[in-house]
């Protein structure tokens, strides 16, 4: 069986599932972050899998992909930063001693 | 020749996606995710997505990368490695049910494909779908004031007092 459709949507299944895994069971947060990227490729993956097999010549997935792309650099920029103001205040990055909003 | 590629591709993203999670050194686990943004960059080259290959290596392996270990580097957290919270066996239950449900709606599906061949190269096609008339726009005016919007956020943020 050549390469498919549905060989690129298991692909990116598979990539977001080990992203959420990682997002849900690591506690360092830049390793967080890490996996979100991973999670976003995934879907990214799955968006240019459906332009070229669906779609051949209208691109719309494509172009989905470059704004995920764009929301992807703007978060990881805010992210980092985030990160970096707690690790400042509070000497750590373990998300399970983030509990200052918890009441 | 081309199934090849794709295999190698998807084993290669596979297996560095993995070790991103499961590696104890934070460091070598970012390093292992510049090398899963160059394999992406490959499969997108596979589905014809010059252009988007090319803004994949500039913005990920370019930026993005640099940005997450200058916050590895800022953290001085890496020698408590990379631990699992307490939440490892439900998260492991999560992920694997997703992707069951995922990976068995992608296969049972029968998804319309088109014989066309895909058009090439892409970047003139997407320059007019974005500025032209009827294209994107208002999207990409809305996305160069969200990267202002964040820049600025970011350094009053990381900003000393």
């Amino acid at each position: 069986m050549s390469v498919g459709l549905e060989h690129y949507l298991v692909l990116s299944a598979v990539l977001f599932s080990i992203g959420l895994y990682g997002v849900l069971a690591k506690r360092n947060a830049v390793v967080i972050l890490m996996c979100i990227e991973i999670m976003l490729n995934a879907v990214n993956i799955a968006l240019v899998a459906f332009s070229r097999y669906v779609v051949p010549t209208l691109l719309t997935g494509q172009v989905f992909a470059i704004f995920v792309i764009v929301v992807a650099a703007a978060e990881a920029a805010v992210g980092i930063a985030i990160i970096i103001a707690i690790y400042r205040n509070r000497e750590s990055i373990d998300v399970a001693k983030f509990d200052l909003m918890k009441w | 020749m081309f199934d090849i590629v794709f295999w190698v591709l998807a084993v290669v993203t596979v297996g560095a996606a993995l070790a991103v999670v499961l590696l104890r050194d934070v460091f070598r686990a970012a390093l292992c995710l510049v090398l899963l943004f160059l394999m992406v960059a490959g499969v997108y080259i596979t589905l014809h997505a010059d252009f988007l290959a090319v803004v994949q290596i500039l913005v990920y392996v370019g930026a993005i990368s640099v940005l997450i270990i200058v916050g590895i580097m800022l953290t001085q957290e890496m020698w408590r490695g990379n631990p699992s919270g307490k939440l490892r066996i439900p998260a492991l239950v999560v992920g694997l049910l997703l992707l069951g449900t995922l990976v068995f709606s992608a296969v049972t599906t029968e998804w319309r494909t088109s014989d066309v061949p895909p058009q090439e190269p892409t970047t003139a096609a997407i320059g007019a779908f974005l500025f032209g008339e009827g294209g994107f726009i208002l999207p990409v005016e809305i996305a160069a004031v969200l990267l202002l919007a964040a820049v600025l956020g970011a350094i009053v943020l990381i900003r000393e007092k």
